[in-house]
């Protein structure tokens, strides 16, 4: 009996948990990089509270990216690297399916925990809370956007050995206007004026990379198996 | 309307991987109900052929047919109906021999937890199948990568030096599941370097430098 397509994305999405949950050092290195970076900067720069506050939606973004890239490079590497990719990519469904579960799950294990980690950091950079509500949007519709990037990069980069400098250069630049338009969201939030045009800045970006980076990144995957 | 072939035929193939000229204008069929074995010297293709019938190398010039079409406009079928076991086991260390199965042998078709402990015990390693992965030994592996090959049920097995790593008995495991598969109507490549002794009709394809 064949498989339907949603079943297969619920298998690949149990598998990609599974294997995330069985490696929880690796599961908790971006997170941990996150609540590290966001609370050395009040220790180390030892503003006021009013100054802190200023600078917290940058460096909230700032280590958000970075935690986020973290975690890219083995999204499709170990994959690739123990030949289970192969046996994914001839599995009879369609690889854009493939790697859309694969995609959502590394979203669920990094961006989301992220975004429910980013209470505490805010709390610890004095963000109020009447602003939580708008970080953590923001910060969802970002990491999501990153991960569909990522797994662009993350696809064009697999064969490489150091790969993972190279899936930075590629990614950075285009998660700028994430960090810009993330930022002016929480900042705006944390001032108390409209976020709306940020926030949907930040919507538009997540589903235009939604609807064209599962493409792209099956593409770039075709392209280095070969 | 002419009937069109149920086999698998590779018309002319050539590949290169940088300068080198792997596949040099390859030919050959293969029917259900037959075997084709590969073997030839080191670094003469042997792999590379199998790569690109499976589809996942898709070859400079030249055609994989199947059906009489070619598998690239027909992806999805043809690679539901393939099993492919590559020269490295390919299992996920962290992972169960049973999980294994069970994540990828369930896309494919629907099956039971009875069904692949069935095929691991097949493969004799019904005793590892809730050890993970990179707890067994190199020939547990490769047979647990058999036992997948086998509870995918498909028509046509596309492997890649099944023998590597195994004793005797699992030589002979082997030998015993590629002829039943012959036999029940199914096609079989196998790269190999040894001899098959086996009942079932055999084609050879010696690839040269």
């Amino acid at each position: 009996m064949t498989v339907g397509a949603w079943e297969a994305f619920s298998l690949v999405v149990h598998r990609e948990l599974c294997l995330s949950f069985r490696r929880p050092e690796q599961l908790f290195q971006p997170l941990v990089f996150f609540l590290i970076v966001t609370t050395l900067f009040p220790l180390g720069l030892s503003l006021q509270l009013s100054a802190l506050r200023d600078i917290a939606p940058g460096v909230l973004w700032v280590a958000a990216l970075l935690s986020s890239l973290l975690s890219l490079d083995s999204l499709f590497k170990s994959d690739a690297d123990d030949g289970t990719l192969e046996q994914l990519v001839l599995s009879g469904q369609g690889l854009t399916l493939i790697v859309v579960a694969k995609t959502c799950a590394h979203w669920l294990v990094t961006g989301l925990a992220l975004v429910i980690a980013s209470p505490i950091v805010a709390t610890a950079l004095g963000i109020p809370t009447s602003a939580f509500a708008t970080m953590m949007l923001s910060l969802a519709l970002g990491t999501l956007t990153l991960s569909w990037l990522g797994a662009i990069g993350a696809g064009l980069t697999i064969g490489l050995r150091r790969g993972n400098v190279l899936l930075s250069l590629i990614v950075l630049p285009l998660a700028t206007p994430l960090l810009i338009f993330g930022a002016a969201a929480t900042d705006r939030a944390i001032s108390g004026s409209s976020t709306a045009g940020a926030v949907y800045f930040l919507a538009a970006l997540c589903v235009f990379t939604c609807t064209l980076a599962p493409w792209a990144a099956t593409a770039a995957l075709r392209i280095t198996l070969e | 309307m002419s009937i069109a072939p149920e086999g698998l035929k590779v018309d002319k193939v050539h590949v290169w991987r940088g300068d080198r000229h792997v596949l040099q204008g390859v030919s050959m069929e293969v029917h259900p109900r037959e075997l084709l074995h590969v073997s030839g010297p080191n670094g003469t293709g042997k792999t590379t052929l199998l790569r690109v019938m499976s589809g996942l190398l898709r070859p400079e010039q030249g055609s994989v047919t199947w059906r009489g079409q070619s598998i690239v406009r027909q992806r999805t079928e043809y690679q539901a109906a393939l099993a492919y076991a590559a020269h490295e086991p390919a299992l996920k260390g962290d992972l169960t021999a049973l999980e294994n199965l069970h994540f990828s042998v369930g896309l494919k078709r629907r099956s039971t937890v009875a069904e692949l402990r069935a095929a691991l015990d097949r493969a004799g390693v019904a005793s590892c199948a809730e050890l993970p992965a990179r707890v067994l030994s190199a020939g547990q592996r490769r047979r647990v990568s058999l036992a997948r090959v086998l509870a995918m049920q498909a028509s046509i097995w596309l492997l890649d030096e099944p023998y590597a790593n195994l004793d005797a008995a699992g030589s002979d495991l082997v030998s015993e599941l590629l002829q039943a598969h012959v036999e029940e109507g199914g096609l079989a490549l196998v790269v190999a370097h040894r001899d098959l002794a086996l009942r079932c009709p055999v084609r050879r394809l010696e690839l040269n430098s």
